[in-house]
């Protein structure tokens, strides 16, 4: 029980009025943020770092985590009242919540959301409060090859499993890590790809990647493409919900919280799988078959805590490892590394006030959403009717601002752009964003971490495999270094695998199929499900869809 | 057809990148940049051989995007040109003026025909964003010709 001491002490952090007001504002400007079309958790979070930069860190870091949580529900929010989904976390909500809001039950679609966020953000806290303290001592005791280990795999799943083709990740991954080495060398202080600039010398500020990649290379992008015509929002009134939806919605709540927390907590895991298995579950358990596919309550109510019980669980990793899981812990890493906090295994040690600080203004930030976010929804509908040529230039506004604010440079705007550049080429071409981004933040840790091991063993290969015994001078493999290197290779391989599976079990295989395709309301999860697991390697389409395992 | 020109286009990349690294370096500091670079070079060749075997890259889709739409090269050069403007006049006019161009100049090639409203707009979100960011978190903003006028 030693985490719930912390976490009072946390509260303690949280609750000065200062960091109260950091919360509420967050919040407040987070979901603003957030329900504007075209801007997720990632981007909102990225466009609204600048406003954190001169706070001291544990009020910026609290201010964060509050702009998270307003971003994520604010997203949702989006995907109920228009027709098209933004961010891929919330298409699940979207399918019965835009039914709802088309049917005249905005209100109660945006109700079970808000009320299911909470319920499942506040459980993932907890878990989070329980989990992080016993995955930093795991990962204390992590010695350089098994650290090297970890991160690779991290790559690995990250790159492997989400994502329509594993070798458009595999490239993401590369260009992320290639923008990872330039600067010095950590360990030489060799200058590498730096092409004589002297402003690359200190490597390419993480933010400017962040912000480029995010938001530049998504307004560009949408500016190609840009919707000529008015989107139809609809029109909502205060959110409420009677006792009958309530009936419906906690079941739901509770179910997706239990699949979202751990899809989050695992590399690779997302929001994507657990808010489409909550949509199964509930489609299958309701009692209201019928509804399915003309507004289900519940349809909204346990994917949406899915998403949100997983951004929570995202949290795990990232404040006890330093890996980054999604886009939005990926973005929130590169804002401790610019306040100048060494994300890792140390951090809950070094920066413990920070850290349970942040837990603890999770709950806070959590709770001003349900709070403020009820009576404040028809605001947030009449912000969807914003121009769309001033919500685009404004993102490329403030994302010029935020540029230019981490050094004071126009250099940073020139990379800015060329990273605006590049991401907008990746969503032409169908590169996910996410592996490159976080190849960005860990390349240089993984490489530190295998010469680490090396020079440990003076350069034996075996050394990332394992390391000396201190005591007693003689080698010793590392169990945990190769259970995750067979891990890797699995992932790797899996296409093949999965092939000799099917040849073995074809029956099977082709009755899931028939399962699947005779649900039409699935049709957009399921071309989404797709995606997931769409492979280069040769299966065809029909094969790709049987493995929701 | 596109996404060819994009395998050539990393595959070029890949090669430069891989020249340079393996140019600059002594063996320590290395073996991951050749490691990264032949990396590149691998993948963008089975990109090539998978685009020509018929393998498409599935472009973003979002709440805003009409992919039914060719790409609109203009709007998006245009925005790049206002764009650049801003980085070239940023340290001499200061963010108040180069700012407020870049939100105006992007709105009208965005699309937006408020010629006037929309002047009214860029200048408060750049004062506004001037005296609440640099004025008042401190952040680091240049005040350009306008200093000692702000």
């Amino acid at each position: 029980m030693e985490s719930f001491q912390f976490l009072l002490n946390g509260f303690a952090t949280a609750a000065t009025p200062i960091n109260l007001l950091l919360a509420v504002v967050g919040v407040i400007i987070g979901t603003a943020v957030g329900v504007l079309p075209g801007i997720g958790p990632a981007m909102t979070v990225a466009l609204l770092l600048p406003i954190t930069y001169n706070l001291e860190p544990t009020g910026a870091i609290i201010m964060l985590a509050s702009i998270f949580y307003g971003g994520m529900y604010g997203g949702s929010t989006t995907s109920i009242l228009l027709n098209t989904p933004g961010e891929s976390s919330s298409v699940v909500t979207a399918i019965e919540g835009n039914l709802m809001a088309k049917g005249g039950r905005a209100s109660q679609a945006l109700a079970t959301a808000a009320m299911g966020s909470w319920v499942a953000g506040t459980i993932g806290t907890l878990l989070l409060a329980f989990f992080a303290p016993i995955v930093t001592r795991f990962a204390i005791s992590l010695g350089a090859p098994e650290y090297f280990a970890v991160m690779l795999l991290a790559f690995v799943a990250v790159t492997a499993v989400l994502g329509s083709s594993r070798l458009r990740g595999f490239i993401s991954l590369a260009l992320g890590l290639a923008i990872g080495l330039v600067g010095l060398d950590s360990v030489s202080g060799q200058a590498r790809l730096t092409f004589g600039i002297p402003q690359l010398g200190d490597g390419i500020d993480i933010v400017v990647v962040a912000v480029g990649i995010f938001a530049l290379g998504e307004a560009l992008w949408v500016a190609a493409h840009l919707r000529r015509r008015a989107v139809e929002v609809i029109p909502v009134g205060r959110p409420w919900m009677g006792k009958s939806d309530f009936k419906r919605s906690w079941k739901p709540w509770l179910r997706g919280t239990a699949l979202g927390f751990p899809f989050g907590a695992i590399p690779a895991g997302g929001a994507e799988i657990p808010t489409f298995l909550s949509y199964i579950t509930e489609k299958r358990l309701t009692k209201h078959p019928d509804d399915f596919g003309n507004g289900a309550i519940e349809g909204v109510a346990g994917p949406e805590a899915a998403n949100n019980a997983s951004a929570a669980g995202t949290m795990v990793p990232m404040l006890s490892l330093g890996l980054p899981t999604n886009a939005t812990a990926a973005v929130m890493l590169a804002a401790l590394v610019s306040y100048g906090i060494q994300p890792g295994p140390l951090l809950l040690q070094r920066e413990g006030d920070l850290v349970w600080g942040l837990i603890a203004s999770l709950f806070i930030g959590n709770t001003l959403l349900l709070i403020l976010n009820l009576p404040l929804a028809p605001l947030w509908a009449k912000l969807l009717r914003i121009p769309r040529p001033y919500l685009y230039a404004g993102i490329l506004f403030f994302a010029s601002m935020g540029a230019y604010a981490v050094n004071g440079s126009s250099f940073d705007l020139i990379l800015l752009l060329v990273f605006g550049l590049i991401g907008f080429g990746m969503r032409r071409f169908g590169l996910p964003v996410l592996p490159l981004i976080v190849a960005v933040i860990l390349g240089p840790r993984v490489e530190l971490q295998g010469r680490r091991a090396l020079q440990l063993s003076s350069g034996d290969v075996k050394g990332l495999f394992g390391s000396v015994d201190v005591a007693t001078g003689e080698f010793q493999l590392s169990a945990l270094a190769i259970v995750v290197y067979v891990i890797i290779v699995l992932i790797l391989f899996w296409p093949l695998l999965f092939k000799a599976i099917r040849k073995v079990l074809p029956a099977k295989a082709a009755a899931v199929v028939d399962e699947i395709s005779e649900e039409p309301a699935l049709a957009v999860a399921e071309h989404h499900h797709v995606e997931i697991v769409q492979t280069d390697e040769g299966p065809s389409r029909t094969e790709d869809k049987e493995s929701p395992k | 057809m596109f996404l060819a020109l994009a395998g050539i286009v990393i595959l070029v990349d890949a090669l430069q990148l891989s020249n340079n690294r393996t140019g600059v370096d002594p063996l320590g500091p290395k073996p991951v940049p050749v490691f990264v670079g032949s990396l590149l070079i691998v993948l963008a060749v089975a990109l090539a051989v998978a685009v020509t075997r018929g393998s498409q890259g599935e472009a973003e889709a979002g709440e805003d995007i009409d992919l039914s739409q060719p790409v609109d090269m203009k709007t998006v050069l245009l925005l790049l040109g206002v764009f650049v403007a801003n980085i070239v006049l940023i340290d001499f006019l200061g963010w108040v003026i180069s700012g407020g161009l870049l939100f105006y100049g992007s709105a009208i090639v965005l699309g937006s025909r408020h010629f006037i409203r929309d002047l009214v707009i860029s200048a408060v979100l750049s004062l506004g964003t001037f005296y609440g960011f640099a004025i008042g978190l401190g952040v680091a903003l240049p005040a350009g010709i306008l200093q000692g006028i702000l």
